[in-house]
């Protein structure tokens, strides 16, 4: 039945909740314990606002810090494309950011910028920061020689070079870059906010998470985790259909 | 009269960073209008002595003389590689744009030209195609418009055919000898077919490797025309070339 494909994970997802269902009301699991797809549906129900609210928050961190690490990524991967001095430079400094662990330094981050929202972007952003820095790096570097040969031929300045083959070569793996470090900048921004929240301060689905936790409020406690985890997948979904739409010709 | 000389080259060599000798001691004139083909095995440095005529690289030895206030400006020289390299992002028109674009040419001042050069290569109504949408023939044919539509004096190709079918093949010589003829511009063509070579060139320079220096030299008085192929003297022809190839190898 392959016309039964599109609808494969949706089924798979309906068999699975009802399963689920099944399983807590047959066994009589405590909710505080395992809660049913329906007891985390009222959860939500009981109050939509504040964990709506909640979402906006990690939201608004998510997007500041994707549009951060796009904007620190391109520049720097430029950078390097520019000046082999500059690569060696930065490069191995770029490791570093990207096998730190963020849970490590958020607590210094928080506590050097003061403002919390601003210290929750700082610590996605560099959660986020590599994949886009390391693709559009190599983007750039992906021309084909003959091609660079071919506008050297033509006597092409640098910024011509960079502005009709290099950049245009480097959208696709930017775009790929891009979306990797979407879903990153969403676990970023929960990272920080679990460590920003048990400092107490009140922001985002993670600290709702936390605040649930504290009062044995499993059912919601499980209501937000499914809202972070539509957010990741919209998210994810989102950035693939712009990289469809941006390269729709090629 | 032989035609006036385009460029003189003269005990030219080159030598890699990693110690390979591409290239030694070679010697060659040609002259404005020619149609030389650059004949021999992989890695006989034929591709290397091409970038030295373009200046994409530098020899090392010898000097590259061009004619008297001929010295080729930008884009006055045309190359055309083995792949069709096309941006893949931009349209037929807009790859054959380029070198206008990249001299600083308008759009509106440049559609003239490029429509000129699609037309010669047989490529009016494919201005909006994309080069995956094209076949690997139209490709090469774009890469041809491309190179000619600064209007060079100079027609540098590198293997351009060689990643083509042999039906492809033969339409696109028969086409490139044609366009040559009418457009009186001196073709430099690097091959490894001994066919291609005895087919397209007024004069073929048979190089051999390692380092790469010229053997010998043979001229073609092949009829002009798409015929020749059926011609008794280019039989002849691709056997003397082949014996000649024989005789460079075996030395």
């Amino acid at each position: 039945m392959p016309y039964a494909m599109p609808y494969a994970p949706g089924l798979f997802a309906v068999a699975a909740l009802l399963l689920w269902e099944a399983a807590v009301r047959l066994t009589g699991v405590p909710s505080y314990l395992v809660p049913g797809p329906v007891a985390i549906i009222g959860a939500f129900l009981a109050d939509p606002s504040t964990l709506l609210l909640s979402l906006l928050s990690t939201l608004s961190v998510t997007f500041a810090a994707l549009i951060a690490a796009a904007l620190l990524g391109v520049l720097l991967a430029l950078a390097i494309a520019a000046s082999r001095l500059l690569a060696a430079a930065i490069q191995p400094w770029a490791v570093v950011l990207q096998v730190t662990p963020i849970v490590a330094i958020a607590p210094l981050i928080i506590v050097w910028v003061g403002d919390p929202f601003v210290s929750l972007v700082v610590c996605a952003t560099i959660v986020a920061f590599f994949p886009v820095f390391a693709n559009t790096a190599a983007g750039l570097a992906s021309a084909p020689a003959e091609l660079v040969d071919l506008f050297r031929l033509y006597g092409a300045s640098r910024v011509k070079t960079l502005w009709l083959l290099r950049l245009p070569a480097a959208l696709p793996f930017f775009l790929a870059g891009l979306r990797i470090s979407g879903g990153l900048a969403l676990v970023g921004a929960v990272v920080a906010e679990f460590v920003a929240g048990s400092g107490g301060f009140a922001s985002g689905l993670a600290y709702r998470i936390l605040e649930a936790g504290y009062r044995l409020q499993v059912p919601r406690m499980f209501a937000a985790l499914v809202l972070l985890s539509l957010t990741g997948i919209a998210l994810n979904l989102a950035l693939g259909a712009l990289t469809r739409v941006v390269l729709r010709n090629r | 009269m032989p035609p006036p000389e385009l460029l003189r080259i003269e005990a030219v060599g080159r030598r890699f960073a990693g110690g390979v000798e591409a290239l030694r001691d070679v010697a060659l004139t040609i002259g404005a209008g020619d149609f030389v083909a650059l004949l021999g095995p992989s890695g006989c440095g034929k591709s290397t002595l091409l970038r030295l005529i373009a200046g994409l690289d530098l020899p090392d030895g010898g000097a590259l003389t061009w004619q008297e206030g001929h010295a080729p400006g930008l884009g006055e020289i045309g190359f055309v590689f083995q792949d069709a390299t096309l941006l893949p992002w931009a349209s037929t028109e807009d790859n054959v744009y380029l070198p206008l674009r990249l001299r600083g040419v308008p759009r509106p001042r440049a559609m003239d030209d490029v429509q000129a050069a699609l037309t010669r290569v047989g490529l009016t109504g494919f201005e909006r195609a994309r080069p995956a949408q094209l076949s690997g023939g139209m490709r090469m044919r774009v890469s041809i418009a491309r190179a000619l539509v600064t209007r060079p004096r100079l027609l540098l190709m590198d293997e351009p055919f060689a990643a083509l079918d042999e039906f492809t093949r033969h339409r696109l010589q028969v086409d490139l000898l044609a366009l040559w003829q009418s457009l009186g511009c001196t073709v430099v063509f690097v091959t490894h077919s001994i066919y291609e070579a005895a087919f397209l060139a007024q004069r073929i320079v048979l190089m051999t490797p390692r380092p790469g220096r010229i053997a010998t030299e043979l001229a073609s008085d092949l009829a002009s025309g798409p015929d020749r192929r059926l011609d008794p003297a280019y039989a002849a022809l691709v056997a003397a070339v082949t014996r000649a190839m024989e005789g460079a190898l075996a030395a």
